[in-house]
């Protein structure tokens, strides 16, 4: 049993790889836990998938993964929000053009490759084991930067979520923070993407917090349940993909959505099981 | 039909408006006096307009109601006050200030129907909230904060509730909890959008009594309000609005039923001198972009 667990550490590819899915579970919890409360799933979905043409575009020019990627999440994670306050279209429209058309432009500079072409999957899915050790501090840079902003900003950031016109009204750039946490989900995105890719990051955004939410009715406890789910499920799910063989960052994403599952059915508030112990009490009382 | 704003100085609109009640208070002393001054301000959302030419004066230390039926603006007029709508046209000061500049000192509380009571924030978090403003990133709440939102929930009762969270509250207490949070950033300048509809009689009591000592105070007071009851028992001051000032002054003054016929059109009977409203107290007078209604106002 031992041994399942610390041979995979004689690996640097691996310790590596353990790193780097605990910082994503990390970071995907904190970030997330606004993402649920301020309803911005569509939106976090949008903007992986617009993170595909940079990732392509930045192969194409052999840049740095980290730097297309970041490019395209932020400005599309921006676009978003001018859109969603100065057009007159309803916002899940302008995000469904958004998020197809810029796959669409990605897999368009893919399919244009001549020769030689990376392996579409990992774009797609993520490939945590492949990280390179400058990747990895790149990675801890990004993402330390992330939780720096939101350290500085949470009470703002709380505010401004719960009550955006008494919080406006109070005199916070209530304005600023809705494009503040759309570029954090952006950088949150690209910090992500190694780990799990495009499809499955916007499972590591919502899925912690939203189990989180089912346990839990107070912010900082949220929060810090959505971190240690996220963590858990980050170190479980790549040890499971190891000694199953299997895909790691759909293993990390299984094992937080189980977590959901599980916290549904036996959630103290919301848990089907709760529930129905509650109604047979009123029954006898 | 009023004369454009090149001139600072000159409110022909503020004179027309102020003398229908306000007689002999002239334009110049008004703004001066005034907490907050408005002079033909126009606003709306998108290319609706909803409140045309408002001038209006409200003196510091003024416990002051706005009435007016669904549609009329009251909300948008709020909104306005407190910097999150920007008019069209017109001049506002707050505070002796442009609208937003002073919002340190400004409370604003939203309708109850706008907050997400499922929110994961307890009774606590939300008093707490009031002192984030002058706090500022980084700083983390301390004893001074702590002891304001004990004494904000102690004088509108609920300091028992200080870990329930929100939603298990009633709608007299959410309300309160609202008002706790407005005390505890120890503001000028009151703006409460229904601080008293869909609540008890002595939650409502409460609230204004609190309201009353605020503005004796000094502290200037303004609450949207349908019921008119309850602006002509508790508040020194109405402005009857319909998208249009309509009247503005002494409650006994503003409350009678031509003046409340004009504002109402035909949403108010008047049966032998008591005037009776016809009109949904639960409703938004006016929906913000991107909010949902469920209604159709019918425009005046």
């Amino acid at each position: 049993m031992i041994d399942l667990v610390l041979g995979p550490l004689a690996h640097a590819f691996f310790v590596r790889a353990l790193l780097a899915s605990a910082l994503v579970g990390l970071v995907c919890a904190v970030v997330g836990t606004y993402v649920v409360l301020k309803g911005l799933a569509f939106i976090g979905d949008a903007i992986s998938h617009a993170a595909f043409p940079g990732i392509v575009a930045a192969f194409l020019l052999k840049g740095p993964f980290y730097l297309g990627a970041g490019i395209a999440a932020v400005a599309t994670a921006l676009a978003i929000g001018w859109v969603s306050r100065r057009a007159r279209i309803r916002i899940d429209t302008a995000i469904g053009v958004l998020f197809a058309g810029t796959f669409a432009f990605g897999v368009f500079l893919f399919s244009a490759m001549r020769g030689w072409s990376p392996d579409l999957l990992s774009f797609l899915f993520g490939n945590v084991l492949a990280i390179s050790a400058e990747d990895l501090l790149g990675l801890v840079a990004l993402g330390g930067l992330v939780l720096a902003v939101v350290a500085i900003f949470w009470k703002e950031l709380l505010y401004a979520t719960f009550d955006p016109l008494g919080a406006g009204a109070a005199g916070l750039p209530v304005a600023r923070l809705e494009y503040l946490v759309l570029a954090l989900v952006a950088l949150t995105i690209v910090v992500s993407l190694q780990a799990v890719g495009i499809i499955l990051v916007v499972a590591m955004l919502v899925t912690p917090a939203a189990t989180a939410q089912l346990l839990t009715v107070r912010f900082a406890a949220l929060m810090r349940l959505a971190i240690v789910i996220g963590v858990g499920s980050g170190v479980v799910g790549l040890y499971l993909s190891d000694w199953l063989r299997v895909a790691s960052g759909a293993t990390i994403v299984l094992v937080e959505t189980a977590l959901f599952l599980v916290a549904l059915l036996l959630g103290p508030r919301t848990g089907l099981l709760g529930l129905r112990r509650a109604r047979s009490s009123r029954r006898q009382g | 039909m009023t004369a454009p704003h090149d001139h600072p100085h000159q409110h022909p609109a503020a004179d027309r408006q102020l003398t229908t009640v306000d007689a002999g208070l002239d334009a110049g002393h008004a703004r001066a006096h005034a907490d907050l001054w408005l002079s033909d301000v126009t606003a709306g959302y998108d290319t609706r307009p909803v409140l045309e030419h408002i001038t209006l004066a409200v003196e510091a230390g003024t416990l002051l109601a706005v009435v007016g039926p669904n549609g009329a603006g009251k909300s948008t007029l709020l909104k306005v006050m407190a910097g999150l709508l920007r008019p069209w046209g017109g001049r506002v000061e707050v505070l002796g200030a442009p609208p937003g500049r002073e919002a340190r000192r400004v409370a604003y509380v939203p309708q109850a129907e706008t907050v997400d009571w499922a929110f994961p924030v307890t009774v606590g978090d939300v008093v707490m909230m009031g002192r984030y403003p002058a706090l500022g990133p980084l700083r983390r709440p301390g004893t001074a904060d702590r002891r304001a939102v004990a004494t904000a929930l102690e004088r509108v009762g609920m300091r028992e509730h200080e870990q329930a969270q929100i939603g298990a509250l009633s709608g007299g207490q959410r309300r309160r909890v609202f008002l706790a949070r407005a005390l505890a950033a120890e503001p000028d300048l009151f703006l409460l959008d229904e601080p008293v509809t869909g609540i008890d009689a002595t939650t409502q009591e409460e609230l204004m009594d609190l309201l009353e000592a605020e503005a004796a105070r000094g502290k200037t007071v303004i609450a949207t309000t349908h019921d008119l009851a309850c602006a002509a028992q508790r508040f020194q001051r109405v402005l009857a609005i319909n998208r249009e000032v309509v009247a503005h002054g002494p409650s006994s003054l503003v409350l009678d039923p031509t003046v409340l016929a004009r504002t109402y059109g035909g949403h108010l009977l008047v049966l032998g001198g008591q005037a009776v409203l016809l009109d949904d107290a639960h409703h938004h007078d006016q929906p913000a972009p991107g909010e949902r209604h469920y209604h159709d106002d019918v425009a005046p």
